[in-house]
């Protein structure tokens, strides 16, 4: 190992405390800004043991449009949702959904996980030991297999690609 | 008239935002099993949140300047909400919760 990454083991999340630390103090004072840089430097050092994983993030373009176009989806999905909750109770067909995986790994999984349940009616529901399938409850499915091939294509792959795993 | 358009576009957002909290909660209270219920606050509720904190960081920054730290409250909402539906449809399926759509097969 060298001396910058035992110094430095999580540069991303040294930037992520350090913008944390002036979002709670709602300032960018000098003052906060050196001490957010320090508490970005220090607490990513003692809390190494917590992080045995490095952060894998290889693709933070793709990332920030991916997290543009969750967030239009969640839009979406919130109008979805309002108009079935509010319609007929038929339009409530509800089913439990098989999705197999392909990503491994921590971060990838929940990332996956998170942006499925903030999407168009799917929670996940349920994974296997051996992170080889994800159960998904739909409110309203039009098929299983669409649905399922639509979450592999929309969400995993791009998550896929970010993380590189 | 620059204050008048931003009181206007606050009141839009506040009641987006309170729109879709009520219609969270209406789902909550309406659809038939704990499975379907789950959707309503996983979704309704994050976009009534993110519309209402949008309305609060216009509100101030028009008047005290640049205020962000609404984003923190939207970004741990984001970040919570997922896993404690997760937990929730877990723990549910464990303990064979009645689902109108018939028991899951074990993964």
């Amino acid at each position: 190992m060298t001396v910058r990454s035992n110094w430095l083991p999580h540069p991303l999340l040294s930037l992520a405390l350090l913008g944390l630390w002036l979002l709670l103090n709602n300032s960018a004072a000098p003052g906060h800004l050196v001490l957010g840089t320090l508490l970005g430097l220090l607490i990513p050092v003692f809390s190494r043991r917590f992080w045995p994983e490095a952060t894998p993030l290889v693709r933070p373009g793709l990332a920030f449009r991916f997290a543009l176009q969750v967030v239009w989806d969640i839009i979406v999905a919130n109008f979805a949702v309002a108009r079935i909750v509010l319609g007929p109770a038929e339009a409530v067909r509800p089913a439990f959904v098989r999705v197999p995986l392909d990503v491994q790994g921590d971060f990838a999984l929940t990332a996956l996980l998170s942006v499925i349940s903030l999407t168009p009616g799917t929670v996940s529901a349920q994974i296997d030991e051996e992170r080889r399938f994800l159960l998904v409850h739909a409110l309203s499915s039009l098929d299983s297999a669409t649905l399922a091939q639509q979450i592999k294509t929309r969400y995993e792959a791009p998550i896929k690609e970010i993380f590189a795993c | 008239m620059m204050l008048h358009l931003v009181n206007l576009l606050t009141a839009i957002l506040l009641l987006l935002g309170a729109g879709f909290a009520l219609v969270g909660s209406i789902g909550l209270a309406r659809l038939p099993d704990i499975f379907t219920r789950l959707h309503g606050p996983t979704k309704a509720s994050t976009l009534g949140v993110g519309a209402i904190l949008l309305a609060s960081i216009l509100f101030f920054s028009a008047r005290e300047g640049l205020t962000l730290h609404e984003f923190l409250v939207s970004l741990f909402l984001f970040l919570s909400a997922p896993v404690s539906a997760h937990l929730i449809a877990r723990a549910a399926i464990h303990r064979r919760c009645k689902s109108i759509c018939g028991a899951p097969e074990d993964p």
